[in-house]
């Protein structure tokens, strides 16, 4: 599995007063396996970016092949892509329809033309996975609270086992408990799967825990594609497109700048307070 | 997908006909919507085409958007001269198509009637264009409010307007987004006979339902917030005042149709038959 896309471009409203770029000559690759994190500002076009990655936007310019096959090539199966790439957009609660949770999550698989035994098994596997418990199956979505209703949502798409996994934001507007138990869901979806997983988010705290690769998109570019912790080396740059490198990446600068002998590449708590701690002992020894 | 439908076409521009007082666009069209319907003769219309290009010209609006707003009516355009074509009665015959008689009377009248129509709806096109549909709505309420008077809620029924218009852009907006969602999880929404097509709208109008109930629920929450309590002894951030420039629009405005009125009626030129 791979999406690959060439040179794209995207241009809202084309030839009207409300013309708008909102990709420019993008082009990355997106391999097996991969846990990327797609970060930027608001309108940096970073959801437009993985609306393209399943064939609901078409691009102005350029091409995007999966498995090496153009997808805008005419006859192209774009429903067989959408079952293949599924996308959770941001806040999929809204999107709940069906009188209870259950047959909710079995739309996407009974879309994909399977039997209802087996959109019963899928949906109560992706159920399972999300960690939504038995008895709000049959409840109405709308009794829901809001993190058991996204959690509901996003088994809905993951109950179309698709191959790559993408979500725009999936945290937005939740509790940082509710926060927090979906992205350690999300990055367990990944161990525990050979599932590629696109993560959308505009905090750098919440990606560098998981992923290994960043894309920073800025005003429809494409300006970092690189390791976390390459990424998090042009923190200066970072700020100057309104975004911010984690916490711990200004502390290692600034104990560095202030003389002591650490490694500037930790991205997470955990990893600094070893750096630290090393270096301080090494200190004391000389 | 949706999001290419624009309603309320509003041409955002910095031009001297965009910062008039809606009042005064308002009923300045229907002035020249009225002097469209006197003439009686070429001159009037030329002098119709005339303040129209000057108007646009001013409004900087690009004259291609102007002429978008006709294509919704063509249809009618052409039924409509079609039948005065054909079924005007009177007048000498200029040719016979298979039982049907074109006479000069019937040309006539299909030629006048179309670019009458068109010359409104250009005219029409233009106020759209250059006032945002709030602006729009203010202005008919201050037109409007003598009617408090007899008991007419008139600030009630214009808010009711600006927060429908408001919410024309957010619905489809959320529409194209749950669109976009369902066929991501493989909805399809495009095929099949009109009871599938009907069924398969179910999965896009339940939450668009539940949303728009959930914005109403907000809005009036944050009205009351703030106090709202409709329309009595309201003051307004910006109220409509008349300028220097109103008065002078008015009068440019006056002036054409009392001279396009008369020259429509007693300064004919001809060509051909018209």
């Amino acid at each position: 599995m791979s999406i690959k896309l060439d040179h794209v471009s995207y241009v809202y409203s084309e030839g009207t007063a409300y013309h708008k770029q909102a990709l420019k000559n993008v082009s990355l690759e997106i391999l097996q396996g991969q846990f990327v994190g797609v970060i930027g500002h608001t309108g940096s076009g970073k959801s437009t970016l993985i609306q393209h990655l399943n064939g609901l936007m078409k691009a102005t310019e350029g091409t995007i092949y999966y498995n090496g096959e153009n997808i805008y090539e005419k006859g192209y199966p774009l429903k067989e892509l959408r079952s293949q790439v599924g996308l959770v957009f941001q806040y999929p609660e809204y999107q709940l329809f069906e009188a209870d949770v259950f047959t909710d999550v079995c739309f996407g698989p009974k879309n994909q033309g399977l039997s209802a035994e087996e959109c019963k098994e899928r949906a109560k596997e992706a159920l399972e996975m999300v960690g939504l418990k038995e008895k709000y199956y049959n409840r109405s979505p709308f009794e829901l609270s809001g993190g058991q209703k996204r959690r509901a949502a996003i088994a809905g798409v993951l109950a179309m086992r698709p191959k790559v996994f993408i979500l725009d934001e999936p945290t937005a507007g939740l509790d940082p408990k509710g926060r927090d138990e979906i992205l350690d869901t999300i990055a367990s979806l990944h161990r525990e799967s050979d599932m590629t997983v696109v993560l959308v988010s505009h905090s750098m705290e919440d990606i560098a825990r998981y992923v290994e690769r960043i894309i920073v998109m800025n005003q429809g570019e494409v300006l970092f594609d690189d390791a976390p912790k390459k990424v998090f080396a042009h923190y200066r740059e970072l700020e100057r497109v309104g975004l911010a490198a984690p916490q711990v990446t200004y502390i290692m600068h600034g104990l560095k700048e202030r003389g002591l002998s650490v490694s500037t590449d930790a991205t997470l708590i955990e990893e600094a307070a070893d750096e630290i701690m090393a270096a301080m002992k090494k200190e004391r020894a000389e | 997908m949706i999001r290419d439908i624009t309603i309320g076409q509003y041409y955002p521009a910095a031009s001297k006909v965009h910062v008039l007082d809606p009042r005064v666009k308002i009923i300045c069209t229907f002035l020249y919507l009225f002097s469209l319907f006197t003439f009686q003769n070429l001159m009037g219309y030329a002098l119709a085409a005339l303040f129209l290009a000057a108007c646009v010209r001013l409004a900087k609006v690009p004259f291609r958007y102007i002429v978008r707003g006709l294509k919704p009516i063509l249809v009618l355009l052409m039924i409509t001269a079609l039948f005065n074509l054909f079924l005007t009665p009177g007048g000498e015959i200029l040719f016979t198509f298979w039982r049907l008689k074109v006479t000069d009377q019937g040309l006539r009248t299909a030629v006048y009637m179309t670019v009458r129509l068109i010359f409104l709806i250009m005219g029409a096109s233009l106020m759209t264009l250059t006032t945002t549909p709030n602006a729009l709505t203010d202005g008919l309420e201050k037109m409007l409010s003598p009617l408090n008077h007899i008991k007419v809620p008139v600030h009630e029924i214009s808010m009711i307007m600006s927060i429908a218009l408001r919410f024309i852009p957010i619905l489809l907006e959320e529409t194209d987004k749950i669109m976009k969602a369902q066929t991501a999880r493989g909805a399809d929404l495009e095929s099949g006979n009109i009871i599938q097509k009907a069924k398969a709208m179910v999965p896009i109008l339940v939450p668009l339902f539940v949303s728009a109930f959930r914005r109403a629920n907000d809005l009036a929450m944050a009205m009351e917030a703030r106090c709202y309590r409709g329309g009595e002894g309201r003051t307004k951030m910006k109220p409509l005042i008349y300028g220097r420039k109103d008065y002078i629009a008015y009068l440019v405005t006056v002036a054409y149709t009392a001279i396009a009125f008369w020259a429509g009626r007693y300064l004919p030129f001809h060509i051909w038959i018209f």
